[in-house]
């Protein structure tokens, strides 16, 4: 059906009233960015802070481009509003191939020049600890583990640590330190740089630290090299973030990072106390299935508790 | 109510013969329990089965969010929790989502372009027909030993060949299968849409005045047809490491667990897309209607949507930021994902275009799409920041990818799909709905989603993983808020499965267009008659948004509104 008429045309916002808008909107987007760093946990890698800069970046302009369009949205629902009962058309803009054209260009210019932003900050965080994935000739799953070997724990501070191996299994870490220690909760020095193996036993995990904005799948077959450097002292949460069955949801640990001398402390200690099996949660939860006749759908049995010097203490609290 | 039997019928009276849905009509329901080869016979066969499907995925939500309410895994065992969230995945996917946008292509296309049917009308039914049968495949799966499959939507090897019970009949199995068959009847429907709008196309309608709607159907279902086949190909060896002993993707037999994440994601990513091109289709056709605007930048519009298939297929590495992938990767992927911001800004600032200066009516419809709109850009900006390569791989596989996820799926493509079948139901139904229900449908779904899906981004950026079940008390707020807006959620379906079933069975008549709305579906009686405009096709002389030109749409516009509103012509 054809028009039944057309209505006047209506109001328009005026130059200023734009300026006036475009510049509230700046300032609610700069506002909007420097918010954006409460939303994340504490920076506790030299990554993190590259990584919420480019996030208080996005959360800028985002918040622009989100406050912008619905403002425009906002002021069509004020005042273009069709009476009620009135049937007339509105005005009929077909198009305009210049603003077509800007807006066109302008979001591919915004997404090019952020895009050009992350491959540099990409580049930065692999100097600051790459990954490597490397091709294992021998099954890792059934070979017997590496033997580590690596600097001694007492080399200059500034030197690497490592490498440590991070072995993931359906459902618990183990970290076995150059030294031979083994433990189920993770100590770091700060400020120096930690070289990692990850070794996946079964199926695949995810190694995500969210105080260091860092992540990385562990691939069964594969054994991966890792690297990061803490900055910050604390308690912090080591989350799986690749989901892995049963109970991966409690294949969580503690990550320490602590100063230099406590760090060492900690590892003489450690190499003076006897494995015994760590505390696991997945283990703790399979056996009350058990208890209650094994009710629940399939799942593989989770593996036994590693046998660990230093053990995971659930009573402790991290900070993020 | 409709009747044979009276005097002067007000509709054509060849909808007494065919068979066409004609509420009231003698033996009017018993087609839809038939093989019945009527493209809108089958387009209400899918909507219906893909509701019925849509309330199990929301139940299976629901469990989910209440176990999710508190830290601990405390209602149901963890391993029932990663059952049933796998299930909510695949059911909303391929029992809802899929199956009622194809509801929509068998519903709108042949009217829309004056087809009086599909290019192949038994295809198509075969095509429906699998769909209960993967359906109930899907369903089985809660009944054998050890319960569905667990290993999550992604169905990530060697998780998923791990099958602990042993037995060759298990949840994982039947899960693959439902998958291989519902990839099997996406692919006859792919073939029949782009045909038809190929080649069926009324005398005047060139591709530039075709509606956008069927223009985001071609690009949609042209994905479907160059990513399935990826999909299958990976579910069989999926399939074959698991049941059979084989090692596409086992590391221990000389495979590799990536391989598969290649596969899946090389179509799964696209298949975002195919689910939200129809949607950017329906805001295309809706804008214009409920704001008397033609629609802005019509021909740039379409053609976005074929930039957006083509980029979509050379995107998929960006779900793999945090595997096994080397730098050069990374950068390449993350500026192709980036680029797609383009098109699909094209497509936004366009919408919003329309709006200006319009006369805009704030019916149930239009509601949907302004909201579905809002909540689009933001997850457009989520979006950008999941491609940006450091910012996924503190957030990737957390809660803020959930809530991405579901911003887009349903926030934006769920509100589309309900907005397409208010506006369409009475011309596909002959009835009117009421606005009022339609209004409380909208309120309630648009406060609940938003509670849902908002608090979870906070979530992942403090660093929630995705698919757990129980979590650390830090996380507690967001997930309460989360679950009372899923719970409202459920309460929203209430007014609307209400309004559909009243309204179907004893909402006032529908004229034939009762939006004033341009288009050839609208030159048809409501409901249409079985072959449409059958011979008599009307020859298209303008663009389909001609809202406000005061130029007819077509040849001799008068004599098929008369024939519509059942006059003598």
């Amino acid at each position: 059906m054809t028009s039944t008429g057309r209505r006047q045309p209506s109001a328009s916002p005026n130059l200023v009233l734009v300026a006036a808008g475009l510049g509230l909107d700046a300032l609610a987007s700069w506002t909007m960015a420097q918010q954006s760093y409460h939303w994340l946990p504490v920076q506790a890698s030299t990554a993190a802070p590259y990584v919420d800069n480019l996030f208080a970046l996005e959360t800028g302009i985002g918040t622009f481009i989100l406050l912008g369009c619905s403002a425009v949205i906002a002021w069509t629902l004020l005042f273009n509003r069709a009476p009620k009962y009135d049937l007339d058309d509105g005005d009929p803009i077909e198009g305009n191939l210049t603003l077509e054209i800007i807006w066109t260009i302008i979001p591919l210019l915004v997404v090019l020049a952020i895009a050009w932003h992350t491959i540099g900050i990409n580049h930065t965080l692999a100097t600051l600890g790459g990954k490597q994935r490397l091709a294992t000739a021998a099954p890792v799953a059934t070979a017997a583990l590496p033997i580590a070997t690596g600097s001694p724990p007492s080399a200059a501070d500034s030197a690497e640590l490592g490498p440590i191996q991070v072995i993931a299994r359906q459902w618990s870490w183990e970290f076995i330190y150059p030294n031979g220690v083994r433990s189920s909760e993770l100590h770091l020095p700060v400020d120096r740089q930690i070289h990692f193996r990850l070794i996946s036993m079964d199926v695949l995990h995810g190694f995500y630290i969210p105080a260091f904005r860092l992540k990385q799948d562990l691939i069964p077959g594969s054994v991966i090299d890792y690297r990061l450097t803490p900055s910050r002292q604390g308690r912090y949460r080591l989350r799986d973030s690749m989901f892995s069955g049963g109970y991966f949801a409690t294949n969580q640990t503690d990550v320490v990072v602590e100063s230099g001398a406590d760090f060492a402390a900690w590892l003489a200690a450690a190499e003076r106390a006897p494995l015994r099996p760590s505390f696991n949660e997945a283990n703790d939860l399979w056996q009350q299935r058990l208890a209650k006749r094994n009710r629940g759908w399939a799942t593989v049995p989770p593996a036994p508790p590693p046998e660990v010097n230093v053990s995971l203490d659930p009573k402790n609290t991290h900070e993020a | 109510m409709a009747s044979s039997s009276s005097s002067s019928p007000s509709f054509d009276p060849r909808m007494i013969k065919e068979p066409q849905p004609l509420p009231g009509s003698p033996g009017s329901w018993r087609r839809y329990f038939s093989f019945n080869t009527d493209a809108k016979v089958i387009g209400i066969q899918y909507i219906a089965v893909a509701l019925l499907f849509l309330l199990v995925g929301g139940l299976l939500a629901m469990i989910m969010r209440g176990e999710l309410i508190t830290p601990p895994a405390d209602l149901v065992d963890p391993t029932v929790y990663n059952g049933l969230y796998t299930m909510h995945g695949t059911v909303m996917l391929f029992l809802f989502l899929f199956p009622v946008l194809n509801g929509f292509n068998n519903l709108l296309i042949p009217p829309m372009i004056g087809a009086p049917d599909m290019a192949f009308p038994r295809l198509n039914a075969l095509a429906f027909w699998l769909f209960p049968v993967f359906g109930v495949i899907l369903m089985a799966s809660f009944l054998v030993p050890g319960g569905p499959s667990g290993s999550g939507w992604w169905a990530y090897p060697p998780l998923s060949t791990q099958n602990p019970l042993g037995h060759a009949l298990n949840g994982q199995l039947l899960w693959i299968l439902a998958v291989a068959v519902s990839g099997v009847s996406s692919i006859m429907g792919a073939v029949n849409f782009c045909t038809t709008i190929i080649r069926m196309r009324a005398p005047g309608m060139g591709l530039f005045k075709m509606p956008i709607f069927c223009w985001t159907a071609l690009a949609a279902q042209l994905i479907q047809l160059m990513g399935l086949p990826v999909l299958t190909a990976g579910a069989v060896m999926l399939l074959f490491d698991l049941s059979f002993g084989t090692s596409f993707f086992k590391p221990e037999g000389g495979g590799d667990p990536m391989l598969y994440q290649h596969f899946f994601w090389f179509y799964s990513h696209p298949a975002v897309y195919v689910m939200v091109l129809p949607i950017f289709g329906v805001f295309s056709e809706l804008f214009p209607v409920y704001a008397r605007k033609p629609l802005f930048g019509y021909h740039v519009v379409a053609i976005a949507s074929f930039a957006i298939t083509g980029l979509s297929l050379i995107v998929w590495v960006h779900h793999m930021f945090y595997s096994g992938t080397p730098q050069w990767m990374r950068n390449v992927f993350m500026v192709t994902t980036m680029l797609i911001a383009v098109p699909t800004g094209i497509k936004v600032f366009a919408w919003i275009a329309t709006l200006w200066r319009g006369s805009i009516r704030l019916s149930t419809p239009m509601l949907f799409c302004l909201a579905g709109l809002f909540n689009f850009i933001f997850a457009g900006i989520t979006g950008v920041m999941l491609a940006t390569v450091p910012v996924d791989i503190h957030v990737g596989n957390t809660y803020f990818v959930v809530g991405h996820f579901h911003y887009v799926i349903f926030n934006m493509i769920t509100f589309g799909v309900f907005a397409a079948i208010y506006h369409w139901f009475p011309k596909f139904t002959g009835r009117m709905y009421y606005e009022g229900l339609g209004k409380l449908h909208f309120i309630l779904t648009f406060i609940g989603s938003t509670l849902n899906f908002l608090p979870m981004h906070w979530a992942g950026l403090m660093g929630m993983p995705r698919r757990v079940a129980s979590y650390d008390p830090e996380f507690a707020s967001a997930n309460v808020l989360a679950s009372l807006g899923a719970f409202l959620l459920g309460v929203a379906t209430i007014p609307f499965l209400l309004n559909i079933v009243s309204s179907w069975v004893r909402g006032p008549k529908a004229p034939p267009n009762p939006w004033n709305a341009i288009g050839l579906e609208w030159l048809l009686p409501s409901p249409p008659a079985a072959e449409n405009f059958a011979e008599d096709v009307p020859t298209v002389i303008s663009g389909p948004y001609g809202y406000g030109l005061g130029q007819p749409l077509v040849e001799d516009q008068e004599r098929f509104e008369r024939r519509a509103a059942g006059l003598k012509p």
